[in-house]
């Protein structure tokens, strides 16, 4: 499980330096599916990039299953990152590489090479996403919800216990989000995996997140189970977002 | 006036043995340049603020160095170098001679082709590459420098072109070329049509490595489907 404690994050220095997290505290179950749900600028992004430590915290910690990953440096770091995978709002692919090579780059990264049954397995991959007829296509010639797929395929390489969704939908159509979204419940449902879901939309956490934490000028205003919430909403970022109030107040 | 033939056969070898020596100092300091270049540009890309190992310090010198050896007019960085390149060739005359300076002036042009190549890299594609537990090694010869390949290859043609343009001068110190040959008969001897036949022959060979490049970078191109 992921215990994220008092966390913080200023940039710059001073008293006044701007708060993008301010003493953020979730608990993250294993196997569960948690939606982090805010409006833009809200800190939500900071948070998930804490997470797999693309971004360090200013103050306070993330307790992975028992052990503080928030000093890790160098192989240590390398490591945690490949339990803890992550699908991007722009996909993050590497456009000069096939969808296959972009599948097995996880692979090249923790073992400097590629196997044969690397490959294999990322042919499993690729056609549990049903994408194994683009193997040798390049991300350019997919369209965004294949993009997407071909990332959560790629997150899927190194067996992580964890999968980070930054706006994972947002720059998609509504088909090709139900798409997405039901891959990702699936998966979970398979594996176990757990998955941390980023969004503004309320709509993607109804969907699919059994837990959600409603996060307003860096700070958590409201979580708990997503039915719950939904039933009744008390801040007022989560009853704007739930579109609660009258939107021409 | 010379008819053709007898022309060819007056200057032809002079202008053959001119353009081997101007293609010479073209690949051999260009090829030198860009090892280091390449290993200079990406320490900068990644030393810089907000990227993978932010070195501030280390990146300030280095963008001034940089910065320094680009000031320079090559024709004055040549001079400046002497007793550099007469410690590293043994000699300052000849291509052996055009070799140093031609090198240090590139080297930190091809330096900064890189560096921008390589922040033209989408932030989210780098990301990517990071969280899947990838080392600093791994991202730049792995995921950056292939992706960037493109790119790098029209920054080739810059390069090159730009290199031709110091051999041109280099010439005009001792060093041989098509440049020396277009000022030793065109200027000093007022034979016209040999500095025309040396320059048409500097513009074809612009031509084809503008259009080399070019041809190569498109096919190397995955980045856009609409090809």
């Amino acid at each position: 499980m992921i215990e994220i404690k008092h966390l913080s994050k200023t940039y710059g220095a001073g008293d006044d330096a701007p708060h993008a997290l301010d003493d953020v505290s979730i608990d993250i179950a294993d196997g569960d599916i948690m939606g982090i749900i805010g409006m833009s600028g809200a800190g939500k992004s900071t948070l998930v990039r804490c997470i797999n430590l693309l971004e360090r915290p200013s103050a306070g910690q993330i307790i992975v299953d028992g052990q503080d990953v928030t000093g890790l440096q160098g192989a240590a770091l390398r490591a945690y990152r490949r339990r803890v995978a992550m699908i991007f709002q722009n996909f993050g692919l590497l456009a000069q590489k096939t969808v296959l090579a972009n599948v097995c780059f996880p692979f090249l990264a923790a073992n400097g090479k590629v196997t044969p049954e690397n490959r294999d397995r990322a042919l499993e991959l690729l056609e549990m996403v049903d994408l194994k007829e683009k193997a040798s296509s390049y991300p350019s010639q997919l369209s965004g919800g294949q993009q997407q797929r071909v990332a959560i395929a790629r997150a899927l390489a190194c067996d992580p216990e964890y999968i980070l969704c930054d706006e994972a939908t947002s720059a998609l159509d509504p088909a090709s989000t139900n798409t997405i979204l039901k891959l990702l419940r699936n998966i979970n449902r398979a594996t176990g995996v757990t998955v941390i879901v980023i969004t503004h939309s309320m709509g993607v956490v109804e969907k699919i997140c059994r837990n959600v934490a409603v996060l307003e000028h860096g700070r958590v205003v409201e979580q708990g189970s997503v039915a719950d919430v939904f039933a009744n909403p008390r801040s007022h970022a989560a009853q704007v977002l739930l579109e609660r109030v009258d939107w021409d107040a | 006036m010379l008819s053709l033939s007898e022309f060819v056969a007056e200057y032809g070898g002079l202008l053959f043995e001119g353009t081997l020596n101007s293609l010479v100092m073209l690949v051999v300091p260009t090829l030198i340049a860009y090892v280091i270049g390449i290993a200079l540009g990406v320490v900068l890309y990644l030393t810089a603020p907000g990227s993978l190992r932010p070195l501030p310090a280390l990146n300030g010198v280095l963008g001034w160095v940089v910065n320094i050896l680009r000031s320079f007019p090559f024709i004055v960085l040549m001079v400046a170098i002497i007793p550099l390149t007469r410690a590293i060739m043994g000699t300052i005359s000849g291509i052996a001679g055009v070799i140093p300076p031609l090198v240090l002036s590139i080297a930190p042009f091809v330096a900064r082709t890189v560096e921008q190549s390589l922040s033209e890299i989408p932030r989210s594609s780098v990301e990517a590459v990071e969280a899947c537990g990838a080392s600093i090694p791994r991202i730049v010869f792995s995921a950056l420098l292939p992706e960037t390949l493109p790119s790098l290859i029209r920054g080739a043609a810059l390069t090159l072109i730009a290199t031709l343009g110091y051999i041109a001068m280099a010439g005009a110190f001792g060093a041989g070329g098509l440049g020396d040959i277009a000022i030793r008969y065109g200027y000093y001897r007022y034979q016209t049509e040999v500095m025309i036949a040396a320059v048409v022959i500097i513009v074809v060979i612009v031509q084809v490595i503008q259009s080399t490049c070019d041809i190569l970078a498109r096919k190397v191109d995955h980045r856009s489907s609409n090809r």
